[in-house]
């Protein structure tokens, strides 16, 4: 499919239709095409009849009804101004608007860029998987740390790793973070108002140095040099502002990442099982093994146990 | 939530806003920059929902600058005002709505300095002074008691700070930097943060 985009296969009578709203017209226009080619193959129809469909959007997405959607929105957008809310159930609206049952963090330092998750996966109060990945490589250069809804973050991961792609073999050079992060925002942009939820981070190095985005699909993208996002995420801020300095070295700044996850899944439920630490430098990511957080419970415990005996042992001595 | 500030001179217009990035109870970001550069002499700050603002502040920016390509000269800061009111207007009755409340600043050769208040129903209004936000209620007053319109600049200076000093006293939230830009016949001049340290 990429080879396509690459050689220009163009369907050229339906290229005139994008007179469509925003938010029912495709994220890119490179997409279109692609999309009623295989529509046409499903239906058995020839290229010539769809382009009798003059005046239609090309690009079908479902924009679903509040009724139809999850209880849980923090948004009131739809509802105030949509034509499309005909629900007369006003959505459950959270006490308390992060939702995201994560725990992702990153941070740049003099030694790159530190990605950090934990890997639990939540669904309506249980763990549906105790070990999901949230930190997706899309090239040797650029991470990206998912939180949100968990199929739309591995959707929109794999469109942004193509969109890169197909830059890459259109221009012969690789897109910037800077450009990625902004393309990502604006492919999330038609979307925005409806349940697509996704809160990225995208970590990378590029001819510009380490570089950390803030990609959300609310619209924010923001540069900078600490971000923690997910519901655990107030938790590791707690731990990460007090300790990040520009100058830590790496084993530092990899045990920090671990002990802000750490402390995060401890009081967070919906944060949990074991972490993940990517570290990013001019050379590529490389990926520590995933270790779990039980050990560095115990490993807590026994530290404080120790520390007790010693000064039950000085008591004694004094004595 | 953010705030907006806008003074206009007798040959400038100095506003400021606040450096915030916030999500939910999170700063995510303390030294972001809430005013967009349209063309030389005008300045758009935008504060409101969270991607609308970059979002429409850009397409903005986009089309003052297409149309300076388009036509060889600038659009005159109302003409940019109310184009922007225009487009706001446009979207406001549609399915995508942006909920943006901006300031608009500029200078013009003929006309002299101008700011120009529109919010997120896109009413758009020219006043020698203005602000957005929840800091609104608190520091038009102050605007009102000491604005003059032949404010000088370090006189303007003083009324700015004024207002953040009582941001600081009585606001609920912290806002603990703002930056600070300067539009006269010269251009777009940044001027140093302001930063409210300590309690009264």
């Amino acid at each position: 499919m990429a080879l396509q985009d690459v050689s220009g296969f163009q369907d050229t009578p339906m290229s005139h239709r994008w007179n469509t709203p925003v938010s029912l017209s495709g994220p890119m226009g490179d997409t279109t095409p692609l999309l009623d080619m295989a529509d046409e193959r499903i239906l058995g129809w020839g290229r010539f009849k769809s382009s009798e469909r003059d005046g239609e959007v090309p690009l079908r997405f479902f924009i679903p009804t509040p009724q139809s959607s999850v209880p849980f929105r923090c948004d009131n957008r739809h509802t105030s101004l949509s034509s499309l809310s005909t629900s007369s159930s006003p959505p459950t609206r959270r006490p308390f608007p992060l939702c995201h049952g994560t725990t992702t963090l990153a941070f740049v330092f003099q030694g790159g860029v530190i990605a950090a998750a934990d890997t639990r996966a939540s669904c309506s109060g249980h763990v549906a998987c105790p070990s999901a990945q949230k930190i997706l490589p899309i090239h040797s250069h650029l991470l990206v740390t998912t939180s949100g809804s968990g199929a739309d973050c591995m959707l929109w991961e794999r469109i942004l790793a193509r969109e890169i792609r197909l830059y890459q073999l259109r221009h012969g050079r690789r897109l910037s973070i800077t450009g990625s992060a902004k393309l990502l925002s604006h492919m999330l942009h038609p979307f925005k108002g409806t349940d697509v939820c996704v809160a990225a981070t995208l970590c990378g190095w590029d001819r510009c140095g380490p570089k950390l985005f803030y990609v959300c699909s609310d619209g924010t993208r923001l540069q900078g040099e600490l971000f923690s996002v997910g519901s655990g995420s107030p938790y590791a801020y707690g731990v990460l502002d007090g300790e990040v300095r520009w100058s830590l070295n790496e084993q530092e700044a990899i045990s920090l990442a671990r002990e802000a996850v750490y402390r995060a899944t401890h009081r967070d439920a919906y944060s949990g099982n074991c972490v993940d630490l990517f570290h990013i430098t001019a050379q590529g990511y490389c990926r520590r093994d995933r270790e779990d957080l039980r050990e560095e419970y115990h490993r807590e415990r026994e530290r404080e146990r120790v520390l007790k005996r010693g000064k039950e042992k000085s008591e004694e001595d004094k004595k | 939530m953010e705030y907006l500030i806008g003074i206009q001179g007798q040959d400038f217009v100095i506003v400021a806003a606040d450096n915030v990035a916030a999500h939910s109870i999170v700063k995510m970001k303390q030294d972001q920059d809430k005013m967009f550069k349209l063309s030389d002499k005008i300045l758009l700050l935008c504060v409101g929902e969270a991607g609308d603002t970059v979002q429409f502040a850009e397409y903005i920016q986009k089309n003052i600058q297409l149309y300076k390509m388009r036509n060889g000269y600038e659009l005159s800061p109302t003409a940019a005002a109310n184009f922007t009111r225009k487009n706001l207007a446009d979207y406001l009755r549609s399915r995508t709505p942006y909920h943006v409340n901006l300031l608009l600043a500029g200078f013009d050769e003929t006309d002299g300095p101008g700011l120009y208040y529109m919010d997120h129903l896109s009413a758009l209004a020219k006043a020698p002074f203005a602000a957005h936000g929840h800091g609104a209620y608190l520091t038009l007053s102050i605007l009102d008691r000491y604005y003059r319109p032949d404010l000088t600049r370090d006189e303007a200076m003083d009324l700015l700070k004024k207002c953040i000093e009582e941001l600081n006293y009585r606001f609920i939230l912290n806002l603990p930097s703002f930056s600070v830009r300067l539009i006269d016949k010269d251009g777009i001049h940044d001027l140093e943060k302001l930063i409210p340290v300590g309690a009264k």
